[in-house]
């Protein structure tokens, strides 16, 4: 990590050795140890223990919700992300445990020389198949049918439900369970198959929660880390019959399991996402901690798989740079639990794969926004990101939240997330840890420019943007600017980012200004002085 | 058009210009030493799983035989441990929602990571690996590979119908990043380091 990088709030955290979160934290560490006596943190755990003594007896913060959503109407994420903040024992635990997250994932990353190499190969693998994406889905729907799957391929997501609705029917299924999937989220399936009769398990315990809270999942790896336990335990007790006080998270991962264990064995039908799809072999490749997917896959007598269409690969081969990539970039450990291939039905049972389209072969047609089909979920950008960490994945109101979200949500719906864009520092953290090397941050900055051009953006965004604009586009009209440096950085700029309409100045403070502007000290103690001319061409 | 056809024709339309050539792909030089078996114990370690040395002249199953001997429901898929579940006549996957320990041999493992390979030849029925409370898994030395990169190198991922790298045992921390074993699958996985003629000798 480097300190540009580290963009917290500086509230020392860092500092207090031993303890993230040292105001709520527990003197015994519940996490499992190894074999050496070791303390674990695999998986998505944290480095160090985060969180209060169970049963805590001291006041419980409500949990903050996510965005508002009215029809079509621009997300306000802003709004949902200041009272976010207003809930500051769930904003802090957030913040902490994601950049754990972003801590566990450079110490990964750095533990391999040919990192770089591995991302550009990724890049380049996932370039090449998208430019031939049709050859590479008709040589995957041909192995699979070889494989004796039935192939099914769904325009939009409204399509993919009643497709996957329709195999359920075709076998008298009452029950289906399955393992995470974004792109399923991204279909509403959940909300589609409500109306069906047929009861659909999460069997995710993150994504499980949060199906019980009738939420969302907030990020794309831990779908209820804007939770704390005692919200968890809330939701247990009320769902499950749970102790309402009792918030050990042991506990509460048991009762998870002994609850969801019998609707596993009782399920007609599980369904899993896909992380890889690969074309040679017609395999589906699905990388999970629970085993969840597994347990879908190879428990009921019908499973399906949904695939988003960019999610194909070449050949197995690439799985080991692209395995490679994954968990390290999203957890921090060299793989994840379970790295599962399913390419055959087991004998006397039907496998079913879902192609799902839903704007991905429009979006390969976006000049400037077609790499963003390389996304692997990895998360790695939500974690890094300063404006994810402090308002919660759920403060963006789509899918995909963080910064992948700003660039993906448009192509769903522009002007529903026409603000979303906007939710960014610019400090392209995101592009830096992108293990497939999208450009996030440019996209996010190309979207508010096609957005601005399409009158997207609220009148009052756009006049601050114009006035800047005038500004910093004219070297000497900035200089001039800030040449009255102190007057400029102290008053002028307090009042424009705190003033109650720019939302960006809540719970921030300007840095602290420097004595003398970097182009006055070059002009002050290089330029026209001899002995540096050497340094000057060097300079350039 | 059916949306096969819309799908594929818009991907035509839309192909983003430019050469996108498929790169070749360098062997990277192991990032593990010559002693990959501990260098597989260290990795299985930190991934929660658990390993076991074999003493020759000793019980190989040393570590695990308490658990093997409290155990009511054992499955094994190997001739090295007897069990009282026969999977060749199990109905259904769900029933072996009681079997306390299974014992499966690994096709191989990689120390980089510290996972075994299984395919549906070794487990027999699939759901053995994840129903059962605790998986015992035979491993061969001679069988760990140093890198991911040549396990994917290997053939049985395009042969299997089913194959899956385990890594430790089933884990959780999505409640405040606590680290919990068992989340829905194995409580605990053990590797027993066994070259694979043991039980004719």
């Amino acid at each position: 990590m480097s300190a540009q990088d580290d963009l917290r709030v500086q509230d020392g955290a860092s500092d207090r050795d031993g303890l993230i979160h040292p105001e709520i934290a527990k003197p015994a560490d519940e996490s499992a140890r190894s074999q050496d006596g070791r303390r674990l943190d695999h998986a998505e755990a944290t480095t160090k223990p985060l969180s209060a003594e169970p049963q805590a007896a001291r006041a419980r913060e409500p949990q903050p919700r996510g965005a508002k959503i009215r029809g079509d109407r621009p997300i306000d994420q802003a709004e949902a992300a200041e009272r976010f903040l207003a809930a500051p024992l769930h904003q802090k635990a957030h913040d902490e445990r994601l950049w754990d997250l972003r801590k566990k994932r450079d110490t990964a990353a750095f533990g391999i020389p040919e990192w770089e190499e591995l991302r550009e190969l990724a890049s380049q693998i996932k370039a090449h198949t998208l430019s031939r994406l049709d050859e590479y889905l008709e040589q995957f729907e041909a192995q699979a049918k070889a494989n004796g799957v039935h192939v099914h391929w769904a325009a939009d997501g409204a399509a993919h439900n009643r497709i996957v609705h329709g195999i359920l029917k075709d076998h008298g299924a009452r029950s289906l369970i399955k393992s995470k999937s974004m792109l399923t989220e991204e279909c509403g399936f959940r909300h589609y198959m409500a109306t069906t009769g047929i009861e659909v398990i999460e069997t995710d315990l993150g994504e499980r929660i949060q199906q019980l809270d009738n939420e969302e999942p907030s990020h794309v790896v831990v779908p209820a880390v804007h939770k704390t336990r005692f919200d968890v335990a809330a939701v247990f007790a009320k769902t499950m019959g749970t102790d309402p006080e009792n918030d050990d998270a042991r506990y509460l991962a048991e009762s998870q399991r002994m609850h969801t264990r019998p609707l596993i064995l009782e399920a007609d039908a599980g369904l899993t996402g896909c992380n890889f799809a690969i074309a040679e072999t017609g395999t589906v490749v699905t990388c999970t901690n629970e085993g969840n997917a597994d347990l879908s896959g190879n428990v009921p007598k019908l499973l399906i798989h949904s695939i988003g269409i960019e999610k194909l690969i070449p050949r197995i081969e690439h799985l080991g740079v692209f395995l490679r990539l994954l968990a390290r970039s999203a957890l921090g450990s060299p793989i994840t639990q379970y790295t599962s291939h399913f390419r055959k039905p087991r004998p006397g049972t039907e496998m079913h794969m879902v192609l799902v389209d839903n704007g991905r072969s429009e979006r390969l047609g976006m000049e400037e926004f077609w790499t963003s089909l390389k996304c692997i979920r990895c998360g790695a950008c939500m974690n890094t990101c300063p404006v994810y960490r402090r308002s919660g994945g759920l403060s963006y109101g789509a899918t995909y939240s963080g910064p992948i979200g700003l660039i993906i949500d448009p192509t769903f719906n522009k002007r529903k997330y026409s603000t979303l864009p906007f939710s960014s520092t610019m400090n392209g953290s995101c592009t830096n840890v992108c293990p497939v090397k999208i450009n996030i941050h440019e996209q996010i900055f190309a979207w508010r420019k096609v957005l601005a051009e399409e009158h997207q953006i609220p009148l009052l965004k756009q006049g601050m943007m114009k006035a800047a604009g005038q500004v910093l586009s004219r070297p000497a009209a900035y200089r001039a600017a800030i040449g009255a440096a102190d007057s400029a950085l102290r008053a002028l700029p307090r009042f424009a980012v705190y003033n109650p309409l720019n939302t960006w100045g809540k719970g921030r403070e300007m840095p602290d200004v420097p004595r003398q502007s970097f182009h006055a000290w070059y002009k002050q103690n290089r330029m026209g002085k001899k002995n540096d001319m050497g340094k000057k061409d060097a300079l350039r | 058009m059916s949306a096969r056809e819309t799908t594929l024709a818009t991907i035509r339309k839309n192909r983003p210009a430019g050469d996108h050539p498929l790169p070749e792909i360098p062997l990277f030089a192991p990032l593990v030493g010559d002693d990959l078996v501990a260098e597989f114990g260290e990795r299985l370690k930190r991934m929660g799983g658990r390993v076991a040395d074999v003493v020759p002249g000793e019980d190989p199953f040393a570590s695990v035989r308490e658990r093997l001997e409290t155990a009511k429901v054992i499955a094994s898929t190997v001739p090295e441990i007897t069990g009282n579940r026969d999977l060749a006549r199990v109905a259904l996957p769900r029933d072996l929602a009681d079997v306390d320990v299974a014992v499966v041999r690994a096709v191989f493992g990689v120390a980089e990571t510290g996972s075994v390979l299984f395919t549906q030849e070794q487990l027999q029925v699939n759901s053995v690996a994840y129903l059962a409370q605790h998986l015992v898994v035979l491993l061969d030395p001679a069988d760990i590979l140093d890198t991911i990169q040549t396990a994917y190198r290997r053939p049985d991922f395009a042969q299997a119908s089913y194959a899956v790298l385990h890594t430790g045992p089933s884990a959780t921390a999505d409640i405040e990043g606590v680290l919990i074993h068992g989340a829905q699958g194995v409580r605990s996985l053990t590797v027993i380091l066994l070259p694979r003629n043991s039980a004719e000798q």
